[in-house]
């Protein structure tokens, strides 16, 4: 299992299109894959699940990925994370 | 005539094609153990088919609307893909034994139940597209027809009880010639979908729409004013036959104009620029024509939440909005708070007077570390484009100069950091209270530019609250003593060297663009949607033309007066 805690600093946080974007990098992945926002949990490959967790800028999550490829799941994100999901 | 909303404006006439929705009854039954497997089965083959109608109809929207529309679409197709929703399903077929429709269902419903309830509009939205998707399911399953726009054989007025964004999305331009939904308001998806399309729609007309048109009645609908009329007479229908034809001739001459610069018939050219609330308008004002923002109400960053927005998030905004226009000049008016806006989390006091009160700069200056975040992040973005501050209500040299302080300590602040900015970036101040008006000449010394801000200016200047409905007809943009001080605050900025824009109302209104340009007003600052109007008053006349006007209407002594000449001088300008 990898883990890794990132800060989400984009302006809209991880809604609408980073949402998407998200759990389309996920689904790339046969992992299993989790992210954490405080003590709530959500299968990061499910756009209803990623949503309902409401991550705004700057809040503090953590990628958890389990099984084949999870390092290179949690870099994935992580890397989408950081890079604003592309926003400027 | 029905009156509901006008969401995408045009008029059309037409016969009425009624969608209807098809039954999607069924009956929630019990399956034994041994079904389940078959039933999981059709839950799934009415997925993929779901799957295939939303790709097909995403391509279309993508070539036919654009990526932001396609966009609602794979949205929707990450739902279908969603190991969530398809778990909950199957699990619910597998458990409770209860048939695909049924399980469906409930689980669609506990999620759109979830969505809505959360305190958060995009999320609630969401809600709707989860309700879209579940029903496209639940009409594969039960193989309903859905009712086809595909084939039709005559161009037709579509009228239904709302329209999804998917039927939307099917709406084939050449035949559907206007659209009608009893439910629906401006900001819906059907009607941004609707303008984009260019079809005139009137949405929100009400539950007994449907009741009250047949299929095969004649109807125009009427998407400037938001009216629908049936059956109309033959006189309603030269009439807006007539409507019709001079929209879209109006539509094509402003369109042209679009990209041809403010300019007078003698060469004179004049800066047209836009008020914007967020990012998210820089394309209204792009599309319209615009040369820039000449008034960015940074307020809507602070406003709709329960903290102080960070200075990171502003950058992100100021960032977009300098990009979005890139060397074209972006004004940004530092926070308007106070007056008729408030910020709960601020706990700004009740007040007797609170135009009077505590309210814009005099909040900034009396919370310094509030105004240092937000010119913090003006700063910082000022690289990326070509980014002016601009403070609100200054009523004094002495409020300025605190101000210039404050803005001189920041500055300070990012240099020893080693942050980059733009260390000429111009500052200038609103006009907006008599008292700065008539002291505009020592303001002048001290700043880059002025910007007239008439809504306030009038109702200082006239003593009447324009909330006030009672007094209403005393609030007079053409008062003569508003025209005096906003010719005087040009005079004295140009005096100076200053230039002198407007970012009020009036800038925006056809009939007093000749009189401001007259003026000198450098700059003129509007709703993105009428810039082309303006434009259009400015091409057809000379300054020379411009100057006399203007100092006939400084001759007159009331504002009906004024408007009085001023509306026959732009009818004859428009004639010609």
């Amino acid at each position: 299992m990898v883990e890794r805690e990132v800060i989400v600093k984009n302006e809209t946080g991880i809604h609408a299109r980073p949402a998407s974007l998200l759990v389309q990098t996920a689904n790339e992945f046969e992992a299993d894959i989790k992210l954490i926002k405080e003590d709530e949990e959500a299968n990061a490959k499910s756009i209803m699940g990623v949503m309902s967790l409401a991550v705004s800028a700057d809040n503090q999550i953590i990628i958890k990925a389990e099984g084949v490829e999870e390092e290179e799941a949690v870099e994935a994100i992580v890397e989408l994370i950081e890079s604003n999901f592309g926003e400027e | 005539m029905i009156k509901g909303i006008a969401s995408s404006p045009g008029v059309a006439i037409g016969k009425v094609f009624k969608l209807n929705q098809p039954d999607l009854s069924y009956e929630k039954v019990k399956i034994s153990q041994d079904e389940t497997e078959a039933e999981k089965k059709r839950f799934q083959e009415a997925v993929a088919k779901s799957k295939e109608q939303l790709e097909e109809i995403k391509e279309k929207a993508a070539q036919e609307m654009g990526d932001e529309e396609a966009e609602i679409f794979q949205a929707h197709l990450l739902l279908l893909d969603d190991p969530e929703l398809i778990k909950a399903v199957e699990e619910k077929i597998t458990n409770e034994l209860v048939n695909a429709e049924g399980s469906l269902d409930e689980v669609v419903d506990s999620f759109v139940e979830m969505f809505s309830a959360l305190d958060d509009e995009y999320m609630q939205e969401r809600a709707a597209d989860i309700k879209d998707i579940g029903t496209r399911i639940l009409k594969n399953l039960l193989d309903a027809e859905v009712s086809s726009l595909a084939n039709l054989d005559e161009p037709i007025i579509l009228i239904a009880e709302d329209l999804t964004p998917s039927d939307t999305a099917q709406i084939n331009k050449e035949q559907v010639l206007g659209f009608v939904t009893e439910i629906g308001g401006r900001t819906s998806h059907t009607a941004i979908m609707a303008r984009s399309l260019e079809i005139p729609a009137v949405v929100g007309l009400g539950s007994s729409l449907l009741k009250e048109v047949d299929s095969g009645d004649r109807v125009i609908v009427d998407a400037l004013e938001g009216n629908l009329i049936i059956n109309p007479t033959s006189k309603e229908l030269a009439e807006y036959q007539a409507k019709q034809e001079e929209y879209l001739a109006r539509k094509e001459r402003l369109n042209e104009l679009k990209d041809l610069p403010a300019e007078t018939k003698d060469g004179h050219r004049i800066e047209i620029v836009a008020n914007i609330g967020t990012p998210k308008d820089v394309d209204g004002v792009l599309r319209n024509g615009g040369e820039g923002v000449g008034l960015y109400r940074t307020e809507f960053l602070y406003m709709d939440r329960s903290n102080l927005p960070t200075e990171e998030e502003q950058f992100q905004a100021y960032k977009r909005v300098a990009e979005g226009f890139n060397s074209n000049p972006v004004v940004i008016r530092t926070l308007d708070i106070g007056g008729d806006k408030e910020l709960s989390y601020l706990d700004l006091p009740d007040e007797m007077n609170p135009f009077l009160g505590y309210r814009a700069i005099r909040i900034c200056l009396d919370r310094p570390d509030i105004f240092k975040i937000q010119l913090r992040a003006i700063l910082r973005a000022s690289v990326y484009g070509n980014l002016k501050i601009m403070y609100p209500m200054i009523s004094s040299i002495e409020e300025l100069r605190v101000a210039n302080e404050v803005l001189a300590e920041v500055k300070a602040d990012l240099q020893s950091e080693g942050v980059k900015f733009d260390r000429d970036i111009e500052v200038g101040m609103m006009i907006e209270v008599p008292s700065a008006a008539m002291t505009a000449d020592i303001l002048a010394k001290e700043v880059d530019f002025f910007s007239i801000g008439t809504n306030d200016l009038i109702q200082y200047t006239t003593a009447v609250d324009r909330m006030n409905e009672n007094i209403s007809d005393l609030y007079k943009p053409f008062h003569p003593a508003v025209l005096r001080l906003i010719k005087r605050v040009i005079d004295a900025g140009h005096r100076e060297d200053r230039w002198v824009g407007m970012c009020g109302e009036m800038a925006g209104d056809i009939r007093l663009a000749p009189v401001l340009l007259g003026f000198g007003l450098d700059e003129f600052s509007m709703s993105a949607i009428v810039i082309p109007e303006v434009k259009e008053i400015i091409r057809s006349l000379t300054l020379t033309q411009a100057k006399e006007l203007a100092e006939d209407v400084l001759r007159l002594e009331t504002a009906d007066e004024i408007i009085n000449y001023l509306e026959d001088k732009v009818t004859d300008l428009k004639n010609k």
